[in-house]
């Protein structure tokens, strides 16, 4: 049983204010959000960095709940997820991970490389130009979520890919929101 | 022409398109499970709208937030009010939301549609 003294530990230690693994759906995304407002409400945070927060959590989940959506779960095992809000003096960190094809990596981290390559302004054309020219995935992205919460957050995106196997990688995604 | 009337939701805008009582309105918090599906009865409104319009057409946004899923179907509802002859933006934002405010300038640059900012 000492886990749960020492998984509460961790949770201290890291300043989680709200861990989420399992499964990930429209529901459990509301109920999530809804759990992260009112521990932010109940501090009585600004309403401006509370927006931001709720903002990148949105893209962020489901950015997970839609490609859960098309995991196959017979050829690879149930698809888990992992979502973290973390609060500290200075900022906010929303951290998710979950397993994608290994095939995707590169261009995912290609992708989250040019988006950190960006400022301000480049964010802005690049998030204009996608609106512009892009369609809704099949899925039913605009494509936006990592240029949006690049935007919100003002800070670098942190990522990184496990291997888990051959054919899958674990995604792991941090982003910050300062509480300037 | 028929009244759009949907309340809103914690994951869905408010909604109430009136041609009669001339309230052309969208507000609330927009994160829909599927954006396309649940827009499309607003892009099916004023695509029959548009053929026998009122003289003045103020569209109402007024969000708290929306996703980006939801962006590109703003854009959609936008691109449709162009070809509404007479048709104008009224867009609301918290007098605090900078990021509404700038969301509301950066469509008013995609678009041919007049746009006036309110706080609220």
């Amino acid at each position: 049983m000492k886990y749960i003294y020492d998984l509460h530990k961790t949770m201290l230690k890291k300043n989680l204010i709200l861990v989420y693994e399992g499964e990930f759906t429209q529901e459990i995304t509301k109920s999530v959000l809804a759990m992260a407002e009112r521990n932010m409400d109940s501090f009585g945070e600004e309403s401006g960095i509370k927006r931001k927060v709720f903002n990148v959590m949105v893209e962020c989940l489901q950015n997970i709940c839609k490609h859960s959506e098309s995991f196959d779960v017979e050829l690879y095992g149930k698809n888990n997820a992992i979502f973290m809000i973390g609060k500290q003096e200075d900022e906010y960190f929303i951290t998710s991970g979950n397993a994608i094809l290994s095939n995707n990596v590169e261009s995912m981290s290609e992708k989250l490389t040019n988006i950190n390559k960006l400022d301000k302004d480049g964010l802005k054309s690049l998030y204009k130009e996608i609106i512009r020219n892009g369609s809704l995935s099949e899925k039913g992205g605009a494509g936006l979520g990592f240029v949006d919460m690049a935007r919100k957050s003002g800070k670098k995106l942190v990522f990184d890919f496990e291997p888990i196997n051959q054919e899958l990688s674990f995604f792991s995604l941090k982003t910050t929101i300062p509480r300037i | 022409m028929n009244i759009l009337n949907l309340e809103g939701t914690e994951d869905t805008p408010k909604i109430l398109l009136d041609k009669e009582n001339k309230v052309f309105e969208l507000s609330g918090r927009s994160l829909p499970e599927d954006s396309a599906e649940f827009f499309q009865p607003v892009l099916d409104w004023l695509e029959q709208y548009k053929d026998n319009p009122n003289d003045n057409t103020p569209f109402l946004f007024k969000l708290e937030y929306f996703n980006t899923a939801s962006s590109k179907l703003i854009l959609d509802i936008l691109s449709k009010l162009e070809e509404v002859e007479g048709a104008n933006v009224v867009w609301y934002f918290h007098e605090d939301d900078e990021d509404m405010e700038e969301a509301g300038e950066e469509f008013s640059e995609l678009v041919d549609v007049p746009f006036d900012f309110k706080t609220y």
